[in-house]
C-alpha cells in the first residue's frame, strides 16, 4: 500500500488499470468438493488468485490443551506456496500469516455452531498457490464453502470480499497494482444473511466517508459472491445425486 | 497461550451492571480509564515511553542502528514494530517464541504507525539507496489488565515522539558518509489507536481485562490528527452490524483527539 508510482491507476474514463469499473469485481470461479482426503474442500479462482481450501473435522482438538469442554474450536491455516509470488517466497509461516490464519479462524467461528462438537477441533487449511491481491478474502470465501462441503454445521456461509482506494477513488476488490501502489486497503468478512461483519480490517488513508462507502461497496458485491458459493455447493450436491442414482440402479439390474 | 476461564458468576455480572446502564469498574461507556505517560524512562534507548492505562502497564523502547534500504524501497528508512508478552504480565502469557496474539499485536500496532505517517521515513536516509536508519520499536508488556492495543500503540508512538536519532555515535563506523550530529526523531503525525468492544450488544471504549474476557467483538481504529482513518482491525469471534461500526469509527476519531492532547501534554 501506498508506494509511490507514476502509472495511472484510473484513466480519464474513470475505468481502472484492467479496464473496470470502481464497483466492479474481478471474475470469480468456486468448485465445491476437489479433494478427495479432506472432509470438504473448495477452489476458488478469483482474478488471477488462485486458492485451495480443506476441511478436516469435527477431529480432537491437538494439543489437548487447547480443547474447550463446551465447544469445538476452528483452526486455521493461511499458507502461501512458495511459486504463488514474484520473488520466492520462503516456505512455513511468516508474520502476516499468522494473523490472516487468526482473523479469517475468528471469523469463521462466528459461523460454525461450535457448541455441537465439544473437545474438538475443525481443521480450516487454505492455500495460496498464485497469488495476485486479495488473497485474505479468496481465502475466507473459500474455507466457507470447503466447511459447507464438509457438512459442518453453520449457521450462514461468510462471504470475504476487500475494497479500497486508488487516485483518490473508493474501488471494490483492488487488484495487484491497486494493491501496490492504491492509497487504502478494506478487506472484510460478510454474513450475507445478517449483514453481520466478522472480519475488518484497514490499512492506508481514508475519510470517515470515504471508510463508509468502500464498506457498503463490499456489503452491496457480497450477495452476487454468495450466490456463487452457494451455485458451487448446489452443483456439488447434484454431482452427489446423480452419482448415487446411478449406483442404485447397477445394484437394482 | 492458554485459555482464560471466565466465571458464569463474573460473566453475569457484568452483563446485568451493562443492562442496568453501568460498567462494572463505574465508568461510563465512553471513558477511557485514567492513563499516564512517561517518556524517556530509559537511558540506553534512544527513546522510550511508559503508559499506564488504568492497571495495564506497557514500556516502548526505540532503538536505532545505520543499515542497508531495502531494494523496493530505497528512499526511506527502516521500521521494525515487536510486542512482546512476557509472562511476568499475566499468568496467561507463556514464554516462548511470539504467539500469534503478539504477532497480531505487533502488526496492529505497527500499520497504524505506518499508514498513519508517524514517522517522516524520508527524512532516515542518509544516502539513498546505500544507507539508512533503521528503526526498532520495542514494546514490552509489563502488567495486563486489558487493552494492549491502545496502551502499546500510545507507548510506541510517546516513545517515537520522545525519541533522538543517535546520529553522532554511528559517524565513526561510517567515515564516507554524513551522519551529522543528532537530531530529534522526525515525527510527522500522531496516530492514535482507540479500542472498542461489544457485549451483548452494548458498546465499550478501552476495555478492561474483565470486560474483554466476555466481551463478543473487538475493534481497534487508528486515527490522524485530520480523522482520517489510518488502520482498523476487528478481532473475536463476535460479528459487528455496520452502524454499529460507523458509530465506532466516529467515537474512536473523538476519543484520539483526547488521547491525543494527553499525549503531547506528557512530552
Amino acid at each position: 500500500m501506498g508506494m509511490k508510482t507514476d502509472i495511472e491507476l484510473i484513466d480519464k474514463k474513470g475505468l481502472r488499470l484492467d479496464g473496470r469499473k470502481p464497483d466492479e469485481l474481478r471474475p470469480i470461479k468456486i468448485e465445491a468438493g476437489v479433494l478427495k482426503r479432506a472432509d470438504g474442500s473448495a477452489y476458488l479462482e478469483w482474478g488471477k488468485n488462485k486458492v485451495l481450501a480443506a476441511v478436516y473435522g469435527p477431529r480432537e482438538a491437538h494439543p489437548r490443551h487447547l480443547q474447550k469442554s463446551n465447544k469445538a474450536i476452528v483452526q486455521v491455516r493461511y499458507n502461501m506456496a512458495p511459486f504463488s509470488v514474484g520473488d520466492r517466497k520462503r516456505p512455513g509461516p511468516d508474520r502476516r500469516s499468522v494473523e490472516i490464519s487468526k482473523i479469517t479462524s475468528e471469523a469463521l467461528e462466528h459461523v460454525v455452531m461450535t457448541e455441537l462438537f465439544p473437545r474438538s477441533s475443525i481443521d480450516v487449511f487454505i492455500e495460496v498457490l498464485q497469488a495476485n491481491a486479495g488473497t485474505r478474502c479468496a481465502g475466507l470465501t473459500a474455507a466457507s464453502v470447503a466447511l459447507a462441503d464438509a457438512g459442518i454445521p453453520m449457521k450462514d456461509i461468510v462471504v470475504g470480499v476487500a475494497a479500497g482506494k486508488v487516485d483518490d477513488v473508493v474501488v471494490l476488490d483492488l487488484g495487484k497494482e491497486e494493491d501496490n501502489y492504491g492509497q487504502a486497503d478494506v478487506p472484510m468478512g460478510i454474513i450475507p444473511r445478517t449483514g453481520e461483519i466478522v472480519l475488518l480490517q484497514m490499512d492506508g488513508d481514508m475519510t470517515q466517508d470515504e471508510l463508509f462507502k468502500a464498506m457498503e461497496m463490499s456489503i452491496g458485491a457480497a450477495d452476487y459472491i454468495y450466490g456463487l458459493q452457494k451455485d458451487a455447493l448446489r452443483r456439488r450436491y447434484e454431482m452427489i445425486a446423480a452419482e448415487e442414482k446411478e449406483e442404485m440402479e447397477e445394484v437394482e439390474q | 497461550m492458554s485459555e482464560k476461564i471466565v466465571s458464569e458468576i463474573l460473566r453475569d455480572y457484568i452483563h446485568n451492571s451493562l443492562e442496568e446502564g453501568k460498567r462494572i469498574d463505574g465508568r461510563g461507556y465512553d471513558e477511557y480509564r485514567d492513563i499516564k505517560i512517561e517518556t524517556n524512562i530509559i537511558e540506553s534507548a534512544e527513546g522510550s515511553a511508559r503508559v499506564h492505562i488504568g492497571n495495564t502497564d506497557v514500556l516502548a523502547g526505540i532503538k536505532m542502528t545505520v543499515g542497508s534500504p531495502f531494494p523496493d524501497t530505497p528512499n526511506v528508512g527502516v521500521m521494525t514494530t515487536n510486542a512482546e508478552l512476557i509472562p511476568m504480565a499475566a499468568p496467561t502469557f507463556e514464554s516462548g517464541p511470539p504467539d500469534p496474539k503478539s504477532i497480531e499485536l505487533s502488526r496492529v500496532v505497527d500499520r497504524g504507525l505506518r499508514e498513519g505517517h508517524a514517522v517522516d521515513m524520508e527524512k532516515l536516509v542518509i544516502k539513498e539507496g546505500e544507507l539508512v536508519w533503521i528503526m526498532f520499536i520495542d514494546i514490552h508488556i509489563l502488567d495486563y489488565d486489558g487493552n494492549l492495543f491502545d496502551a502499546a500503540a500510545l507507548a510506541a508512538m510517546s516513545a517515537l515522539a520522545s525519541a533522538t536519532v543517535p546520529a553522532s555515535q554511528f559517524a565513526g563506523q561510517y567515515p564516507d558518509y554524513d551522519l551529522g550530529e543528532d537530531f530529534p526523531m522526525p515525527v510527522k503525525n500522531y496516530p492514535i489507536m482507540s479500542t472498542f468492544v461489544k457485549i451483548k450488544d452494548i458498546i465499550l471504549v478501552d476495555p478492561g481485562l474483565e470486560e474483554e474476557n466476555v466481551a463478543d467483538a473487538r475493534l481497534s481504529v487508528s486515527t490522524d490528527s485530520e480523522g482520517r482513518v489510518r488502520a482498523m482491525q476487528k478481532g473475536l469471534n463476535g460479528g459487528f452490524s455496520y452502524p454499529e461500526i460507523q458509530d465506532i469509527v466516529r467515537k474512536a476519531t473523538e476519543k484520539g483527539n483526547e488521547l491525543r492532547d494527553i499525549l503531547k501534554k506528557s512530552l
